[in-house]
């Protein structure tokens, strides 16, 4: 993997993904490297599509605004016609299939489909589909992982939520194993 | 590694102006700096502090001349159009001669404008946004890191001088995240407040009378006079600024805030596609580091000044270089973000002798 992930976490308001790029930026920073994450703010957050900026680089980090993802995770149809074109050549796709009823068209870059909301309604924490994404994004990439996201995660979870830690470690591993 | 946290950058300048002793805060609420409010309303009460979120923001900077004139430590916050409210009573402040910390996290204007980032207050800020001669101390800082370490400044800025300090942000450095490491902040030896704070005089001193209103002209004058004394100390003592690489440049771009993180990335850039380029990036924006431009006058050929407006410092930057060198703009503005592409396109076009 290059030095530099540029990954946009995208969906509707509620499914996560603000506190899924922020996982990802605080394991990033637990594994040392360097990292910003940026929220979408405004009238977006109601429901339209939210999004988050990730980026963990060994490098510092200049404009915490990403252009060009290296990494897009689409958690609704918007998301992805939104974001697909955006992703750079050899980039990669993450795509919640059961809320998303095409297949990217890219052809330059790997597509990675996994009905993630399906699954986490399965086990029976419908709003678990972002850690579900994120197990199977370090699955597929290796760069971050599992141990220390598992940190992060305790970190990140406030402190009153706490009793929901092992449901979260639960979807990770689920998405790790698809 | 395991003593930084990741923070949003309004969170984390409300840390850290807890940390510097601030324990008084007046705000009103205005995307995109509410989590400053919303922190100081969770940490003030467990400091022993105040918090108070007042009717509007005219009355919140009035709360904020109330408590510097009985010499706390205070602060307020806001973004553009609330900052615009704010101007006559930091005009009062300053009038008398009174210290405090104000943060504008700009957003694009004018008017209601947009909640994206946005540098367009640059003017306001640095040329005295409300009447009368005066200058703020406008500290400009391009990551949460650095916004945290300045923050000790802003207050002992403020407090060594008497005047109101500015930090200068944006809706990007407010709403990222970013590791960030509090340390031990020194502090600096301080003077007394004794001589001009209304604490209350028991009985035992003749009392302390806060003002602005000087109907005699000389008596206005002299102490105009007085204050500029204090920026001529600020300018020789407070300059802050970084240069990057220009030694050897071709060209230096010149930004500040989040903007020069843009540009440092430009920069990189442009230097492995092998073009010489700087960087001068202003952490003070006033006192303006014109030090820095001097120095970088002597050996580079051109400068472009990048910025979230449709050009505002790039006056500072012409007034520096006062007609040496050619300087050239690009900016973007009402929340619009430069890209480092766009510059390196800006950056061929100039060193490729286009105008």
């Amino acid at each position: 993997m290059s030095s530099t992930q540029e990954i946009i976490m995208a969906g509707f308001g509620g499914q996560g993904v603000m506190f899924a790029g922020k996982l990802i930026a605080y394991t990033g920073m637990l594994s040392g490297k360097e990292v910003s994450w940026l929220p979408s703010y405004g009238p977006e957050m109601r429901g339209g599509t939210a999004n988050c900026h990730a980026i963990v680089s060994d490098e510092p980090i200049g404009s915490p605004i990403i252009i060009n993802p290296t990494i897009l995770i689409a958690m609704n149809r918007p998301s992805l016609d939104k974001f697909e074109d955006t992703v750079v050549s050899g980039g990669i796709i993450v795509v919640d299939s059961s809320l998303i009823d095409r297949q990217t068209t890219r052809k330059d870059i790997k597509s990675i489909e996994i009905p993630a909301t399906q699954m986490a309604a399965d086990m029976g924490a419908g709003k678990l589909a972002n850690m579900i994404l994120l197990g199977k994004l370090i699955k597929e990439t290796g760069f971050l992982s599992m141990d220390i996201i598992k940190e992060a995660l305790k970190k990140v979870v406030p402190s009153k939520k706490q009793h929901l830690l092992d449901i979260n470690m639960k979807a990770l591993e689920l998405g790790y194993n698809y | 590694m395991s003593d930084k946290v990741l923070m949003k950058g309004n969170e984390a300048i409300a840390e850290a102006a807890i940390q510097a002793g601030c324990r008084y805060f007046f705000g009103y609420p205005i995307t995109p700096q509410n989590e400053i409010p919303e922190y100081m309303s969770k940490r003030m009460p467990k400091v022993g502090g105040v918090y108070l979120q007042a009717e509007s923001e005219v009355a919140a900077i009035n709360m904020v001349y109330g408590a510097a004139g009985a010499g706390a430590r205070v602060m307020t916050s806001s973004s553009s159009p609330g900052i615009s409210l704010k101007q006559e009573g930091i005009s009062y402040i300053v009038g008398s001669d009174l210290p405090c910390v104000i943060v504008n996290i700009v957003r694009g204007g004018p008017g209601l404008g947009g909640i994206q980032p946005a540098q367009s207050d640059y003017f306001q800020a640095v040329k005295g946004g409300a009447h009368g001669d005066y200058h703020l101390v406008v500290l400009a800082p391009s990551s949460v890191q650095e916004a945290v370490d300045l923050m000790t400044d802003a207050f002992d800025i403020a407090d060594m001088y008497r005047v109101p300090v500015m930090l200068l942000g944006d809706g990007m450095l407010g709403q990222m995240m970013e590791p960030v490491e509090f340390k031990e902040q020194k502090g600096r030896d301080l003077p007394s407040k004794e001589a001009w704070a209304t604490t209350g005089t028991k009985g035992k001193r003749r009392k302390n009378v806060v003002n602005s209103l000087y109907i005699d002209p000389k008596e206005l004058e002299d102490l105009n006079i007085k204050r500029f004394e204090r920026y001529k100390q600020i300018e020789a003592n407070e300059l802050r600024y970084e240069m990057i690489n220009c030694d050897d440049a071709d060209i230096v771009l010149v930004a500040y805030g989040t903007t020069a993180r843009v540009a440092n990335s430009a920069m990189r850039s442009a230097r492995s596609e092998g073009l010489k380029v700087g960087l001068i990036r202003p952490i003070t924006l006033w006192p303006f580091p014109v030090e820095a431009f001097q120095k970088a006058v002597q050996t580079t050929k051109a400068f472009l000044a990048v910025e979230m407006s449709m050009g505002q410092m790039v006056e500072d930057v012409r007034m520096a270089i006062n007609g040496a060198k050619p300087v050239h703009f690009y900016g973007r503005t009402g929340g619009m973000v430069p890209t480092p592409s766009a510059i390196i396109e800006e950056l061929k076009k100039i060193l490729g002798g286009e105008r």
